[in-house]
C-alpha cells in the first residue's frame, strides 16, 4: 500500500544521513520514536521530535535505552509503527529487550549509528564494530534482519525497507548505520508519497473466539492482533505456545524458537541484497558494507589499474548474509578481500562460508577513521599474487 | 491457639502459630463441585491453578483487580495489562486482558510504549517490588515524574520471590533472606514516599488483607489518570515467612490483622516499614496534576495552535485504503459502555 | 449468639442470606477463608483434593450472610459466594443450633 503523505517531505534535499533516516523512518509510517540522546545518533531524533507534532507522531526521550527499547515494543503492540535510535553503548543496553521483541514477534526498528568502541570508545568517530553484535547480540537463539546504507539518500530508502522488513517478517529489525554516513551530508530526494510503498501491519480478520496469537497453520509468521481490539491475547519474552501461553519445555523451545529461525532462514533469498560487480572472471573479490564500500572504491580502481581483475560486493543487508552466493563463488576466486571498520568481523563470515575453497583475507581498520584507498589496494595485490 | 474462637474436630498442623479449625472426616466421596467462580471472565481459567504457592497473596491482589473491573464495568477490551518477571510478574498471564509478560524491570516502559502507541488504553502495570523498585526503580521515578498515565500496582513481599528470595531494595532492616543469611543491613525503599516524592498523582498502601479497600483503590485509580501507584504488602509464605521463621502466609495476614493502622492522608515520609512493625496503610496521594498526555496536548497546542496532529486515540497505525474497522472485535468494542461513578472522597 | 436486648423489630430485620460455593479441586488449603468468615461457616476438611491440599467445606451453609469476603481473600478462584432470597434475621438464628459452637459471632 501507499504510505501516508502526512510524513513524506517530498523534494530534493541536502541532508546528513541522520536526517535522511529520521525522514525515511517517516516516511515509511513510523509513529513512535522512544530515544535516550547519544552521538553520532542523536540528530535522528531531533529531527523527529521536530516533525512528528504536525503528523500525529509521539516522540518521547526515555530515560534510557532498556526502557528506549522497551517503550517501542510495547508500541509495536498497538500497531503503530516504531522506532529508537542509539549508538553502541546504547545498543549493548537494548539487548536484552531486542531479544524480547524477537521472542514476541514485534514489528519495529532499532537504528544504531555506529562509532568506535568498546565502551564509551570514540563517541563522535566512526567504526563498524557492532555487526557481530548486531547478529548475536542478544543471548539465545534467534534470527533478526540487520540493514547497512552506505549514503544519506540510502539511510532515507533503506529504512523504509526495514520497515517493511520488520512487518513483512515480525522481526525486530537493526538499521547498522556508521558515524561517517550519519553525518555526511548529500543530496536526498524524497519522492511523492504515492511512490512509497509500504507494508501495512498483517492483522488478522479471525473473531477474537478463534484467533491464537502465535498459532501459524503450518506458515512461518502468525497473524497479528493489536492490543485494544478485544483479542485479550497474552503474549511473552518465555518460551510459548500457539496460545502465546509458557510452556517450560524442551519440545515447546524448538517449536517455537525453531519457528523463530526458520522464518528468516527460509525466506533468505528473499530478504538478502547485496550489490555485485564484475564479478565474472575476477580472482579477487572486495567485500565490504557502508562507509568503506565507497572508500574501498578507490583503492579498487587503483589495484585495477595493475591488471587485477576485482569483483566487487556490497552488502547492503547484513544480516541474513549471502551465505550460499559466497560459498559458490569462493570456488572461482582466489580470495576475498574484506576492509571493514573493526578488527575483522564480517571477515570471519566470508570465511565460514568460503570454507576453505579461496582465502578471506581482513582489511581491518580499528575506529576514528576510514581506511586509507592505498592500504585496501596493497591488501587486493598482496591477495592476487 | 487462635482466640478467636474454639477448635472445631481437630487442629490442623499447618499452622504452628495458629491452628486451624477442622471439619470431622467426611469419609470417602468426592469433594463437592461447584459451577464457575463469578469473576471467570477476567482470568485465563484455562490456566487455572496459577504458579503461585499456598497462602502467597499475589492471587488476592489479582483477584481484588478483577473485581474492580468488574465492579466498574469497563470495556475491558480496552485495558491492558504489563508485567515484569518474578512471581508477580507473572500476573499478566493470568488476567483476561491483553497481557503482556515483558522482561525483568521493563514493565513501565512497555507499558509507556503501549499507552503512548494507543492512548486510548487504560494500562496496568502489575509486578514486584524487586521488578518496579529494583532493576525497574528508574523507569518508576521517572515515570511518576512525567505523570504518565500508567496504573501501577507493585506487590510488595519484601524479597525476590521467584529466584528464591534474595535481598530486595524493599527488605527490611534485619530482615533474613537468602542473600543476607545474617539479616539485611541496607535501608529498604518507603515506596509511598518515593512514588510521591516523584510526582505520583495518587499513592496508596494496603495489605491483602483489606481486600475491600484494596479493590476501593483499584477501582479508583482506574477511573482516574496520571501515575497511580498502589503498593500491595503481600505474604511470600515460602521464601519470606520461612526464612524469618514468621510462620505461613497465613500467619503473615494475622500478623497484617493485628499490626496495621489505617491513616489516610497521611504524610507518605512516615510509612515506612520496620521488620515486623507496624505497617501504615490507606490512601496517601489524590491530588490531579495534569498528566504525561494532557501536559503533551496542552503545550503543542499552544505553541504549534492547528497545526499540532495529536496522536489518534486509536493508535498511529497507517490502516490500507478502505480497510478501517476490518477486524471483527474492533467492532464489536464500537459499543463501549459507560463506567460507573466513583467518588474520591 | 446471645442477645442482652430483643430489638422491636426483631424479627423484621431483613439480613441478606447467601450461599458459598467451593471448587475445591482448584484449592491450595490456605485457610484464608475459613478463618475470615465473619459467620463461621467454613472449615477446612479432613479429605484431600487431588493436589493434595485440604479444602473448606460449608458447615453452616444457613448462616452465609452473602459478605463475600472468602471470595474476596481466596488467592486460588477456588471459593465464592451467591445470594440467595433475603432472609429474617429471627430465622436464621434458628440455624443448626447444635453444630457448632462459637464463642464469638462476627
Ligand atoms: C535481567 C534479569 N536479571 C535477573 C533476572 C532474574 N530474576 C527473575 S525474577 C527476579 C526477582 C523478582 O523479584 P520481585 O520483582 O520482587 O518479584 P516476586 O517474585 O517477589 O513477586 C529476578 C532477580 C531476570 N529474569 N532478568
Ligand atoms: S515464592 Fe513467595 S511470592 Fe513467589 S509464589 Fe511463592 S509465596 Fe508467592
Ligand atoms: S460469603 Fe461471607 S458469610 Fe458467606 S461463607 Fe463467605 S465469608 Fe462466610
Ligand atoms: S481461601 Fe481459597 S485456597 Fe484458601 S482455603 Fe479457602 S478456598 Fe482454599
Ligand atoms: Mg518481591
Amino acid at each position: 500500500m501507499k504510505t501516508d503523505p502526512a510524513g513524506v517531505l517530498t523534494g530534493a534535499h541536502y541532508l546528513d544521513g541522520d536526517y535522511a533516516c529520521g525522514e525515511g523512518a517517516m516516511a515509511a509510517g513510523c509513529r513512535f520514536v522512544a530515544g535516550y540522546p547519544i552521538t553520532p545518533s542523536t540528530e535522528v531524533v531531533e529531527r523527529i521530535s521536530r516533525r512528528f507534532p504536525f503528523m500525529g507522531g509521539t516522540f518521547i526521550q526515555m530515560e534510557d535505552e532498556l526502557a528506549s527499547m522497551a517503550a517501542i515494543v510495547g508500541a509495536s503492540w498497538t500497531g503503530t509503527k516504531s522506532m529508537t535510535v542509539t549508538s553502541g553503548p546504547g545498543f549493548s543496553l537494548m539487548m536484552e529487550n531486542i531479544g524480547l521483541a524477537a521472542m514476541m514477534e514485534a514489528p519495529c526498528v532499532v537504528v544504531n549509528v555506529q562509532r568506535g568502541g568498546p565502551s564509551t570508545g570514540l563517541p563522535t568517530m566512526v567504526g563498524q564494530q557492532d555487526v557481530m553484535q548486531a547478529r548475536w547480540g542478544s543471548h539465545g537463539d534467534y534470527r533478526i534482519i540487520a540493514l547497512c546504507p552506505q549514503s544519506p539518500q540510502e539511510s532515507f530508502d533503506l529504512v523504509i525497507d526495514a520497515f517493511n522488513l520488520a512487518e513483512l517478517y515480525r522481526v525486530p529489525v537493526l538499521f547498522m548505520m556508521d558515524e561517517c554516513v550519519g553525518h555526511m551530508t548529500e543530496k536526498v530526494i524524497i519522492p511523492e508519497a504515492d511512490q512509497i510503498e509500504i507494508v501495512p501491519r498483517r492483522l488478522t480478520k479471525k473473531d477474537p473466539a478463534d484467533y491464537l496469537p502465535y498459532q501459524t497453520n503450518g506458515e512461518l509468521i502468525p497473524e497479528f492482533a493489536r492490543a485494544g481490539d478485544g483479542y485479550k491475547f497474552h503474549t511473552t519474552g518465555l518460551t510459548h505456545d500457539e496460545r502465546g501461553y509458557p510452556v517450560m519445555s524442551a519440545a515447546c523451545q524448538k517449536q517455537n524458537v525453531q519457528r523463530l529461525i526458520d522464518k528468516i532462514k527460509l525466506n533468505e533469498e528473499q530478504i538478502i541484497r547485496f550489490e555485485a560487480e564484475a564479478i565474472e572472471g575476477a580472482d579477487i573479490v572486495v567485500l565490504s558494507y557502508g562507509i568503506t564500500a565507497r572508500v574501498a572504491r578507490m583503492g579498487i580502481e587503483l589495484a585495477r589499474k595493475q591488471g587485477i581483475k576485482i569483483g566487487v560486493i556490497r552488502l547492503i543487508v547484513l544480516w541474513p548474509f549471502p551465505e550460499n552466493y559466497i560459498r559458490q563463488l569462493a570456488g572461482n576466486i582466489k580470495a576475498f578481500v574484506v576492509p571493514e571498520i573493526n578488527a575483522g568481523q564480517m571477515v570471519l563470515e566470508v570465511e565460514r562460508c568460503a570454507a576453505g575453497q579461496c582465502r578471506a583475507v581482513s582489511v581491518p581498520h580499528l575506529g576514528g577513521g576510514v581506511h586509507n584507498p592505498e592500504d585496501i589496494a596493497q591488501a587486493i595485490v598482496e591477495a592476487a599474487q | 491457639m487462635n482466640p478467636k474462637r474454639e477448635v472445631i474436630g481437630q487442629t490442623s498442623i499447618r499452622s504452628k502459630v495458629h491452628p486451624v479449625p477442622f471439619a470431622p472426616p467426611r469419609g470417602e466421596g468426592p469433594p463437592p463441585v461447584a459451577d464457575e467462580h463469578p469473576l471467570a471472565a477476567y482470568l485465563r481459567m484455562d490456566r487455572i491453578p496459577h504458579i503461585w504457592c499456598p497462602t502467597c497473596g499475589i492471587g488476592i491482589a489479582v483477584k481484588c483487580l478483577a473485581e474492580a473491573l468488574d465492579v466498574l464495568q469497563l470495556d475491558t477490551n480496552k485495558v491492558a495489562v504489563v508485567s515484569g518477571i518474578g512471581c508477580t510478574g507473572r500476573v499478566a498471564g493470568y488476567m483476561k486482558l491483553d497481557g503482556f509478560h515483558s522482561t525483568h524491570g521493563r514493565a513501565i516502559p512497555f507499558a509507556t510504549g503501549l499507552k503512548l502507541g494507543r492512548p486510548e488504553l487504560k494500562v496496568v502495570v502489575f509486578s514486584g517490588d524487586g521488578d518496579l523498585s529494583g532493576i525497574g526503580g528508574n523507569h518508576f521515578i521517572h515515570a511518576a515524574r512525567r505523570n504518565m498515565d500508567l496504573m501501577v500496582v507493585l506487590v510488595n513481599n519484601f524479597i525476590y520471590g521467584m529466584t528464591g528470595g534474595q535481598n530486595a531494595p524493599t527488605t527490611p532492616v534485619t530482615a533474613k533472606t537468602s542473600t543476607m543469611p545474617f539479616g539485611n543491613f541496607e535501608h529498604p525503599f518507603n515506596l509511598p514516599a518515593l512514588a510521591a516524592g516523584c510526582g505520583a498523582d495518587y499513592v496508596a498502601r494496603w495489605t491483602t488483607l483489606h481486600v475491600r479497600r484494596l479493590t476501593r483503590s483499584f477501582k479508583e485509580a482506574l477511573n482516574r489518570r496520571g501515575f497511580r501507584f498502589i503498593e500491595v504488602i503481600a505474604p511470600c509464605s515460602t521464601l519470606y515467612a520461612r526464612l524469618n521463621k514468621l510462620g505461613t502466609g497465613y500467619d503473615l495476614m494475622e500478623f497484617y490483622h493485628n499490626n496495621t493502622e489505617i491513616k489516610n492522608g497521611a504524610d507518605p515520609q512516615t510509612v515506612d516499614i520496620g521488620f515486623q512493625g507496624k505497617i501504615i496503610c490507606g490512601r496517601f496521594v489524590d491530588s490531579e496534576r495534569p498528566t504525561y498526555l494532557d501536559m503533551m496536548k496542552q503545550h503543542y497546542t499552544k505553541v504549534l495552535g492547528d497545526k499540532f496532529v495529536p496522536m489518534p486515540e486509536e493508535g498511529g497505525l497507517i490502516w490500507p485504503p478502505g480497510e478501517k474497522p476490518t477486524t471483527p472485535a474492533a467492532k464489536a468494542t464500537a459499543e463501549v459502555r459507560e463506567p460507573e461513578e466513583v467518588t474520591h472522597g | 449468639m446471645k442477645y442482652w436486648r430483643k430489638p422491636l423489630d426483631y424479627e423484621q430485620i431483613e439480613i441478606p442470606h447467601g450461599e458459598v460455593h467451593i471448587i475445591a479441586e482448584r484449592c491450595k488449603g490456605c485457610v484464608f477463608c475459613v478463618e475470615y468468615c465473619p459467620k463461621h461457616v467454613l472449615v477446612m476438611s479432613e479429605d484431600f483434593n487431588a493436589k493434595g491440599y485440604h479444602y473448606p467445606q460449608a458447615l453452616k451453609q444457613g448462616e452465609c450472610v452473602n459478605c463475600n469476603l472468602c471470595e474476596m481473600i481466596c488467592p486460588e478462584f477456588a471459593i465464592f459466594s451467591s445470594s440467595l432470597p433475603n432472609g429474617k434475621l429471627g430465622q436464621v438464628a434458628e440455624v443448626n443450633p447444635d453444630e457448632v459452637t462459637l464463642t464469638k459471632g462476627g
